[in-house]
């Protein structure tokens, strides 16, 4: 062998940046989280689609197609990126390749929003690949804060920080998710991400009120909603256990939640998340449209 | 009662474990199956991350030996870095060690090459020279020249025919592969990897210019078998040149 296999350099390559004086918000409309299958669909055939959302760490190779094809989409569409591996809710301090990686794909796209969860997955140098929970109490709150500040610093912009799906409940937690999430946006001005999914998800899991939830929801802080399908299972008690799959469609008790949600929160950007069984572009076309028309009915 | 995210993450890949204390269903009640689903998605989402990873090794092995040896990989080796597409960069050391596979050697330098092309296909965007540029150069100059390969640009040298079999079970027809020592080298004129067999002299000389070092440099390290003109004329179409100095 006279290979050596290694990541990609830090030094990264010189990519063009885009246009700096777009404006860092989402149009209130509908957008799709990219697949690449879908490249011809979205470019031929958008329907209502607005914009688009991809996973940060998908496009933080060196160059290639993903980033050719980021590249040719971020000329189209107003483009959101969505990190799903900063585990801002890390015990240890963030990891600084990471951030570095981050900065640079958001300094070349300058893309319309960047948006990150409320979840660890790093611990020591271990990367879960998971969204794993937290307890939600002041420790947390400063922790998760200074994190949020340090992304905020270094990127020079605000981000969105999304609900989670919740299967279990903390012991030590001591007040709501809501109240946390208010907290948060409160001390670091970041915007929030709203899954309306991942609400519905976490309400049944945990046997409290939806409703209630979105009713004490910061929502003049959401800059970003999301809608997700999940899957149905139960614990050892046989209640119910839902599970955010992302790999169904939207069931109808969430589109209603959402237009309990959108009646209160007014037209938000609003995107459709299908990460795994990807369907043909008709499918998601489909869902796009009936997400297209709720936010028309506000 | 609280839990430690270390606490939380040795109960991830320890299935014999508890759920850690402090984690509850809604009726307070200590938490079993819920835990289960991140248990559930770590391993998962990992051994998928694995599957994406090695298409060719999962064809040869099979889907459940596979999955069982992800299980065991993804404990030994969890992930170091949130770039899934380059998780798996330990499989080749893994599989020289790992005796269920030991009647496959040719599985590690395998893992290797289907590394390679996904490291190609992630590499640098790099311009290529005008293929007409080495004929310009003085004759004289030649065995000075050094020439700059573009990032994607990998060579492979196995003493088993990877080449062969990564072709036998990823083009529809391809021939068996024959049991003899293969090399490779990998380019990327436009977005998509393309493998190349070589002979050993060609990789010699390829690894050697790689390094920085001049065409005469490299032609002595490649020996007498060399075929200078169908390696450069091999790296010139494929655009893997990208400078000459």
């Amino acid at each position: 062998m006279s290979i050596l296999l290694s990541h990609p350099s830090l030094e990264f390559s010189v990519i063009p940046m885009l246009d700096a004086t777009q404006p860092h918000m989402l149009p209130p409309r509908v957008g799709v989280g990219y697949k690449a299958q879908h490249y011809m669909d979205i470019i031929q055939n958008p329907g209502p689609l607005g914009w688009l959302e991809v996973h940060a760490e998908n496009y933080m190779g060196d160059g290639g197609r993903p980033i050719a094809q980021l590249r040719q989409l971020a000329e189209q569409f107003p483009i959101s990126v969505h990190g799903v591996g900063l585990s801002i809710g890390g015990v240890g301090k963030l990891d600084a390749d990471h951030l570095a990686r981050l900065k640079h794909l958001v300094d070349w796209l300058n893309p319309a929003s960047f948006s990150e969860h409320l979840a660890w997955s790093t611990h020591d140098t271990h990367f879960l690949n998971d969204l794993l929970p937290l307890p939600y109490t002041a420790a947390t709150v400063a922790r998760v804060a200074s994190h949020i500040d340090q992304v905020q610093d270094t990127l020079g912009r605000q981000m969105l920080l999304e609900n989670p799906s919740s299967y279990l409940a903390f012991v030590e937690s001591d007040m709501d998710e809501t109240e946390f999430l208010a907290q948060i946006a409160k001390r670091t001005g970041c915007g929030l991400l709203l899954d309306v999914n991942n609400v519905f998800v976490s309400a049944t899991n945990l046997k409290t009120s939806p409703q209630a939830y979105i009713d004490a929801f910061p929502l003049h802080a959401v800059g970003e909603m999301h809608l997700g399908g999940h899957d149905e299972d139960e614990d050892e008690t046989g209640a119910p256990l839902l599970i955010d799959s992302h790999g169904k469609a939207v069931v109808d008790p969430v589109w209603a939640l959402l237009d309990y949600t959108l009646v209160r929160s007014g037209p938000k950007p609003l995107l459709i998340e299908w990460d795994n069984d990807v369907p043909e572009w008709d499918v998601l076309s489909a869902e796009l449209i009936r997400a297209d028309g709720a936010l028309a009915l506000v | 009662m609280t839990v430690s995210q270390t606490e939380f993450r040795k109960g991830l890949f320890d299935p014999t474990m508890p759920a850690p204390a402090g984690l509850v269903n809604p009726d307070g009640s200590q938490a079993t199956k819920r835990f289960d689903v991140y248990r559930n998605n770590v391993a998962v989402s990992l051994s998928d991350a694995l599957e994406s990873a090695f298409p060719v090794i999962r064809k040869l092995v099979g889907d459940k030996f596979f999955r069982a040896m992800a299980g065991v990989y993804l404990r030994k080796h969890p992930p170091t870095s949130p770039l899934m597409m380059f998780y798996g960069d330990m499989m080749p050391k893994f599989l020289r060690r790992f005796d269920p596979a030991k009647s496959l050697p040719y599985l590690s330098d395998m893992a290797t090459l289907e590394l390679a092309m996904r490291h190609a296909y992630h590499a640098a965007d790099a311009d290529p020279i005008d293929a007409a540029a080495l004929g310009a150069l003085a004759p004289d100059k030649l065995m000075g020249a050094r020439l700059t390969l573009a990032p994607a640009t990998t060579v492979i040298t196995s003493q088993y025919p990877v080449f062969s079999i990564y072709r036998a079970n990823t083009v529809p027809d391809a021939p068996k592969a024959a049991m003899q020592p293969e090399s490779l080298v990998i380019t990327r004129p436009a977005f998509d990897p393309i493998q190349h067999l070589i002979t050993p002299a060609s990789a010699a000389c390829i690894t050697v210019l790689d390094k920085g070092d001049t065409l005469g440099v490299a032609m002595s390290s490649a020996g007498r078998d060399l075929d200078l003109g169908a390696t450069l004329g091999l790296l010139l179409s494929q655009g893997a040149v990208t400078s000459l100095n």
